[in-house]
């Protein structure tokens, strides 16, 4: 028997009880749509977040003090993350416990041919650059030299801070175009210049040496502020900091960023190890090294593990779209079952029944499925937009869709078509 | 009736009984015997209960009997297979019901070539078999149209030309008058007339009624399961 027929069949058969179609399709369309929504937003998310990282420094590695027995630990995520994002979570510590110039001397002893740069930063504070009406809002770091190289400052104008700036801690400042505008006018106006800093109990006065270019991070859902009120990164050398907030020498936290021919991972492990040496005896704290890629791959695990309930919350939803469909399938057939007994007297084998009904199980999911896609790919494309990073739907995960719905059709399906075909025909011929 | 015609109903001591629960087993046929001739136009009668219907299905390769012998144009029914029954039904039977049983939602057209679907007949062929079969039952004109837009004697007619689409070797009746009123029932007799007279098919007919049952070639009579009479008809 024609195949084209029996998905003839089944389609009359659907579109003469619309509404039932529908309401069968309903488990299948939500489950589908869902799993598209989903995806398609956790992709967006992903590749966003990645893509972020890569900008913020795919090469750096974070070195950082950690506590030895920490009270809390976000699953899957280290605190590196947070520090690498500027929050400082580490709680007060001695002197003897930071990272002192001797180690990170040596480590340039050791390790100097596979390190490109080693940046520093001491946070001074929030400040606000004041000259009459005109203001800037600033965040002070005090910096080494290397902070240009490993956050890829572009420098527009004058220098970055130096080793001579560091060694006799003088109070000049790199500071952003913005700021340079909004307090000279002109970016290059600034340079040379003196410029003061309203700093919560102080006004610092330093002279302009450099310039950079003031670069928008996108960083999902933060709240915008106005243009003028953006804060800008303010930086001064790494002792005028130190001096100016009383920090002891030595760091919780620097970056270094491996050579072109390195990999960072592998690095990572390297410097870890290195301050291993150092840390064996310190009851509080060890040194960790992680690199962005290892930052990232903790990203895809956390996805993953996202991924996974997904999969089982679209399965459960899917498994009871299908119940639904075996449901419907057997009250059709319990309503046809004089036609399923005509159908034998004219000829039909078990198999041509069989496959009649398998193949219109198939056509409800497979409909279903398709409005699924349909209505995941609006609510993806939609919510996507809304975070901030439009996405569409691969072509894979929508093939996938496809076939799994068919899937649900052939297995729900089965068991009806087959109490179907495995009717008596007598007994279905007589029933009332 | 010539004598030399092929015999393509054989049956011999025809049993059929049901459960009923499990001590009791109903017998309702109680050791048949029955042949017929290749072109016979026979009908079927008696009281209703009497095994009439049960007796066809066995016939019609629907049921098989609890014991006997039964021979169908060659093919041994008490021996066949599911798979074997269904090809016989297909091409050796033509049903036609009492209760017409069109499928519903589908066309006369596509009713009357849902036979060719099942033995595999080629679209183009099956479509012009089934134009020409309701043509012949006076049906031409409303082929597209589906059952429920049909009267009782037009859902008849369209039956038997699905009944004879696969041009089997016998077209079995049970009742094929007995929804209708008298007139269409003429009319649905007339075509079977035509049937057998100008095609030679085999016809077998349960009737309950009498005037019907005279005009075919042989009348037998079947009470509680058993056959009393055989006579022969009258004239066709
Ligand atoms: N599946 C079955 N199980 C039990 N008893 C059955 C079954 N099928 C038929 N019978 C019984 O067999 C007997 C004969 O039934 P059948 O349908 O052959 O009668 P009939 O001669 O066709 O009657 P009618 O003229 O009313 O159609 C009836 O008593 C019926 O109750
Ligand atoms: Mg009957």
């Amino acid at each position: 028997m024609d195949f084209i027929e029996n998905i003839r069949l089944a389609v009359t058969g659907l579109l003469s009880n619309k509404m039932r179609a529908l309401l069968t399709m309903l488990g299948i369309i939500i489950g589908i749509a869902a799993v598209i929504t989903i995806v398609t937003l956790g992709d967006a998310i992903t590749s966003t977040v990645s893509s972020t990282m890569e900008e913020m420094g795919g090469k750096n590695i974070t070195v950082l003090l950690e506590e030895k027995n920490p009270e809390v630990v976000l699953p899957g995520m280290s605190q590196t993350l947070g520090v690498s994002m500027g929050f400082d979570i580490m709680g007060n510590m001695a002197e003897s416990d930071l990272i002192s110039d001797e180690m990170i001397g040596q480590l340039w002893d050791r390790y100097g041919d596979e390190i490109q740069a080693l940046s520093m930063i001491e946070q001074v504070g929030n400040g606000k650059a004041q000259d009459g009406r005109a203001y800037s809002n600033l965040s002070v770091s005090g910096v080494n030299e290397d902070y240009e190289k490993s956050e890829s400052l572009t420098l527009l104008e004058g220098r970055f801070i130096n080793d001579r700036d560091i060694d006799r801690a003088v109070n000049v400042a790199v500071i952003s175009d913005k700021t340079a505008e909004a307090i000279f006018g002109q970016a290059d106006k600034a340079l040379a210049q003196e410029i003061k800093v309203h700093m919560d109990t102080e006004i610092q006065t330093y002279t302009v040496v450099g310039i950079y270019e003031y670069e928008e991070l996108v960083m999902p859902m933060t709240t915008q502020v106005a243009e003028e009120d953006v804060r800008t990164a303010f930086y001064i050398p790494l002792s005028t900091a130190r001096k100016q907030t009383g920090a002891p020498d030595g760091c919780k936290s620097f970056t270094l960023m491996a050579k072109q021919n390195i990999q960072p991972s592998e690095l990572a492990d390297k410097v870890e190890n290195f301050f291993d040496v150092y840390y064996r005896d310190n009851v509080n704290y060890r040194c960790s090294a992680a690199s962005m890629d290892t930052i990232i791959e903790q990203m895809d695990d956390i996805m993953g593990t996202v991924s996974v309930a997904i999969a089982v919350i679209a399965g459960i939803s899917l498994l009871v779209g299908g119940i639904g469909v075996m449901n419907i399938m057997l009250v059709s057939i319990t309503e046809r079952t004089r036609e399923i007994g005509t159908r034998k007297a004219l000829g039909a084998t078990n198999g041509n029944i069989r496959i009649q009904f398998v193949v219109e199980a198939v056509i409800i999911c497979l409909i279903g499925g398709i409005i699924g896609i349909i209505l995941g790919i609006l609510c993806g494309v939609f919510g996507s937009s809304v975070l901030g990073y439009p996405a569409f739907p691969g072509i894979g995960i929508i093939l996938i869709a496809v076939t799994f719905s068919m899937l649900i059709g052939v297995f729900f399906g089965y068991y009806p078509a087959n109490k179907a075909a495995r009717m008596d025909p007598i007994e279905a011929l007589r029933y009332e | 009736m010539s004598e030399e015609k092929q015999v393509i109903i054989q049956m011999k001591g025809i049993r059929k009984s049901f459960y009923i629960g499990q001590p009791h087993e109903l017998e309702i046929l109680h050791g048949i015997g029955l042949s017929v001739r290749k072109g016979e136009f026979v009908s079927i009668v008696g009281a209703s209960g009497s095994g009439k219907s049960t007796l066809m299905n066995i016939i019609g390769a629907l049921d098989r009997p609890t014991s006997g012998e039964y021979i169908l144009d060659g093919v041994d029914i008490s021996k066949a297979g599911d798979g074997e029954l269904s090809g016989i039904r297909n091409r050796k039977i033509g049903f036609v019901f009492q209760t017409f049983n069109l499928i519903p939602r589908t066309s006369a057209l596509k009713n009357v070539e849902l036979p060719m679907l099942y033995s595999g007949t080629s679209k183009s062929l099956r479509t012009a078999r089934a134009k020409e079969l309701l043509e012949i039952v006076e049906m031409g004109e409303r082929m597209s149209h589906q059952p429920s837009e049909l009267s009782g004697g037009q859902k008849q007619r369209v039956a038997i030309a699905r009944a004879m689409a696969n041009d089997p070797a016998i077209i079995l009746a049970d009742e094929p008058t007995g929804a209708l009123d008298s007139e269409t029932g003429r009319l649905v007799m007339d075509l079977f007339h035509k049937l057998h007279r100008e095609q030679g098919k085999t016809i077998v007919l349960i009737t309950h009624n009498q005037e019907l049952a005279l005009e075919t070639e042989r009348i037998l009579t079947l009470r509680d399961g058993n056959f009393i009479s055989d006579e022969k008809g009258g004239q066709v």
